[in-house]
């Protein structure tokens, strides 16, 4: 038997199939990637009239109409006025009357050993270790629309109050944890400060606004 | 003088084309790291709204989608051309969305169920009304975790 040679290869079709393939999956696939705004829903409830107790000035509602004209608490207003508004309701910083109740951070950690929830109750004591007692907002978003709304108007307010809740949520990071901003911070940070300011926008089901 | 005539006179050499097949395949894997394969072919029309407050979705195999907006010309003829729901590639209707969400859920392991995502692609130019039935639905399947696709836009 005597020794042969093996043959080179010829890889002059290497770049035919090469392309072949890169075009196949230029076709295919694409590039856009996946983003928006989370939320989560309420779980149903069978009980129509069984509505979570919650004090009147708590409750910052926010109005739209078929017209995708916009209303806060009853009145009408401007769209570029629902961040600042938000953020005003939010933190309350002259404790006005008709805005949010804040509640010291160690009273709901008492609230919540009395309740006997051992792991809310340690998350509050770490947020007053770290932060100092803050005061946490007991406001809640309620965002209500009419049946004709447009989807874009909605999306509009939607990113609005989220961009309030996120600014108020960076304001107090900025302020606790050495100048970073929310997205900075670790995980664990994140939760002390969604503790703070949890978002809190109640999506109720469409009432027929005039 | 006698150096460029005898350049000139040689002939060109072609382009060695050996390293082609290493550059497209670099373009091939850019072109398969960087993309998605599409997920289904539209029969709406979708033009998503913009918002600035976004995140993205971190685990695309974990989420299922729900596609709403108006028929596209080739099947108004069928459909209409009031918005619609698009569940996988069929346009569907409200009570399409129950079962859809319990074959999604039949499909994943189940310690994966709970975190499954809903995402609502809904065209800008659709009412509310269609979108509120449809999280009212979701919301009797207990599939609360949802997203609304948006575009990225500038902030102003």
């Amino acid at each position: 038997m005597s020794k042969r040679q093996v043959g080179q290869f010829n890889a002059s079709s290497q770049a035919d199939i090469a392309f072949m393939l890169l075009i196949f999956f230029l076709v295919t696939t694409s590039m856009s990637t996946e983003q928006g705004l989370f939320r989560q829903l309420p779980p149903p409830s069978n009980d129509k009239n069984a509505t979570d107790k919650v004090n009147e000035r708590n409750v910052f509602v926010v109005l739209i109409n078929k017209d995708n004209q916009l209303a806060i608490e009853a009145e009408p207003a401007d769209f570029s006025e629902l961040t600042p508004r938000t953020i005003e309701f939010l933190t309350n910083p002259s404790n006005k009357e008709n805005l949010s109740e804040q509640v010291k951070a160690s009273k709901k950690m008492e609230e919540a050993i009395a309740a006997n929830k051992g792991d809310e109750a340690a998350l509050f004591k770490k947020l007053v270790d770290r932060c100092g007692d803050p005061n946490i907002t007991k406001g809640v978003v309620s965002l209500q629309n009419d049946r004709g709304t447009k989807y874009e108007t909605y999306i509009k307010v939607q990113n609005a109050i989220v961009a309030a809740f996120n600014e108020c949520r960076d304001n107090f990071s900025k302020e606790n944890f050495g100048g970073r901003v929310f997205d900075d911070l670790t995980t664990d940070e994140q939760k002390l400060v969604k503790l703070v300011f949890p978002l809190s926008i109640s999506e109720a089901e469409p009432k027929n606004i005039k | 003088m006698a150096k460029f005539r005898k350049s000139g006179s040689k002939q060109m050499n072609g382009i060695s084309t050996a390293s082609l097949p290493d550059i497209v395949f670099m373009l091939l894997f850019f072109f398969m790291t960087c993309t998605s394969m599409k997920e289904t072919d539209y029969k709406v029309r979708i033009k998503l709204p913009q918002a600035t407050e976004i995140k993205k979705l971190e685990k695309k195999n974990l989420v299922s989608y729900i596609y709403v907006g108006a028929p596209l010309p080739a099947f108004q003829g069928k459909y209409g051309t009031e918005p619609r729901i698009q569940l996988n590639d069929k346009i569907s209707e409200l009570y399409d969305i129950a079962p859809y969400i319990e074959g999604e859920r039949q499909s994943h392991p189940e310690a994966e169920v709970p975190l499954l995502t809903y995402s609502l692609k809904v065209d800008s130019d659709a009412k509310m009304g269609i979108v509120t039935d449809i999280k009212q639905e979701l919301r009797e399947v207990q599939a609360l975790k949802i997203n609304y696709s948006t575009l990225k836009g500038e902030k102003k």
